[in-house]
């Protein structure tokens, strides 16, 4: 792969990572983080739409007239959107419960939107579904990493197996108590929090 | 680049259409498994309830112990078994503000259940509001039609890990062996309590309270109300053929 493209997909992974960085598609952030499984689900799903979102706008950007792209955007997202609801539906029914109305509220997720037309709309598609990619994973890394956390220590689990063993809990004569902070949206805030303070101390990034 | 108005109608007639079609075709080809999905899903949570274990079941072999196990008898408001009736002819109307569900046909209400055979039980369907949400679930008594036998919730939107935990085993399993009617008869139901039912209650009233979910008192609170409140509706059939 040239340099150019793994710059592209690079980039947004941590020094313009779409959530710490520019603090976008933080609703979906907080819903879906509470259990491992949902976050790599979600994660999935977004990186099918924006990197197909991304790919059908930057072939069509020469042709899309300037006063509509946003109507124009919109439609090829939201289809993308129902179209993914929609094979969840049909064969990963289990997890499409779960996530709910998020699969579906992917079409506000800001991410999109935003690489969309900050970036599809005037490259060509190979470094747009270079670039797609990047920011799905930017995303989705900092969701594993969040969820990781939240159902660690507010369930006592990962991926739905126990990690903490059942004889420390207080019900069962130990000490230890599951985190309830963790399973509620403040708790994705803290850790959410956290992670842009580790890395900007690491980055030296000083808001402006 | 600048276009004009004609270009622009053209090219977002072409778009919309385009994506319409691609959705309407989706839709369609998928819209068989999607239902087959929420139909199993049913079948998959009515026999959990009667205490099959569902978790590691194929599809196929949900669907033929479903088959060769349960069966739908339709209940008038008196409590006697109407025949000719099966729920698929029922129309289900919901009361937006408890959550609960009547079924009718031609503006009379009947009430749907569920019989299994091995082991025998008498299953009826549950919905009621909890926090952020209708639950929806089943609760299967014993042949003795006082004795739970299991309950399942398949659709809730409560929180994960706090209200969410009605769905997990630990407090499923808790109903199991409990009574809904007390000594004297009356239908008394099952109370979720606050805290451990051990510490809250004792005697006979500990056959008629189950552990509650910290932290989701409210949750827990709309499982008690709307469980009593679907079971009187089925109190009169109950009486009619109690056994002891």
């Amino acid at each position: 792969m040239e340099k150019k493209a793994k710059a592209i997909i690079s980039d947004p992974m941590v020094d313009n990572n779409p959530i710490t960085k520019q603090i976008l598609g933080i609703c979906s952030a907080l819903a879906v983080t509470v259990k491992m499984e949902q976050a790599v689900v979600m994660s999935l799903a977004l990186t099918f739409v924006l990197v197909c979102s991304n790919v059908i706008i930057s072939l069509l950007r020469k042709g899309i007239p300037r006063k509509i792209r946003i109507i124009v955007q919109l439609t090829v997202i939201a289809s993308l959107v129902i179209l993914i609801d929609q094979i969840l539906k049909a064969y990963l029914y289990d997890i499409s419960k779960q996530l709910s109305v998020f699969v579906g509220l992917i079409i506000t997720n800001c991410i999109i939107m935003g690489r969309a037309e900050a970036f599809a709309m005037q490259n060509n598609y190979k470094d747009a579904m270079y670039d797609g990619l990047g920011n799905a994973m930017g995303y989705g890394s900092i969701l594993i990493i969040v969820s990781t956390f939240r159902e660690l220590l507010g369930s006592g689990t990962l991926f739905n197996y126990s990690i903490i063993p059942a004889s420390i809990y207080l019900e069962n004569g130990g000490w230890y108590v599951n985190n309830g902070l963790m399973l509620l949206a403040p708790g994705a805030f803290i850790i959410l929090g956290l992670i842009i303070w580790v890395q900007r101390t690491y980055t030296h990034y000083i808001e402006d | 680049m600048q276009h004009n108005n004609l270009y622009t109608f053209k090219f977002i007639t072409i778009i919309t259409l385009v994506a319409s079609f691609l959705l309407a075709l989706a839709s369609t080809q998928l819209k068989e498994l999607q239902e087959f999905n929420v139909e199993l899903d049913r079948k998959k949570n009515i026999l959990k309830c009667i205490g099959k274990d569902v978790a590691l079941m194929k599809a196929e072999a949900i669907i033929v112990e479903y088959k060769s196990n349960i069966s739908n008898i339709i209940l008038n408001l008196n409590g006697s078994t109407v025949e000719n009736i099966t729920s698929e002819n029922l129309e289900s109307i919901q009361n937006k503000s408890t959550g609960q569900l009547n079924y009718f046909l031609d503006n009379v209400e009947y009430l749907p259940a569920y019989k299994s055979s091995s082991p025998e039980a008498f299953i009826i369907p549950i919905s009621g509001k909890g926090l952020w949400s209708t639950l929806y679930g089943y609760f299967a008594l014993e042949n003795d039609l006082n004795t739970v036998m299991g309950i399942t919730f398949y659709k809730h939107g409560e929180t994960p890990g706090l209200g969410g935990e009605v769905e997990k085993k630990w407090f499923q399993n808790n109903f199991v062996g409990k009574k809904i009617f007390d000594q004297t008869g009356e239908l008394v139901s099952i109370k979720v309590v606050k805290g451990k039912v051990n510490d809250v209650y004792s005697d006979d009233a500990l056959n008629h309270g189950v552990d509650g979910i910290s932290g989701a008192t409210i949750t827990s609170r709309g499982v008690s109300d709307f469980l009593k409140r679907d079971l009187l509706r089925y109190e009169a059939y109950m009486k009619n053929n109690r056994t002891n």
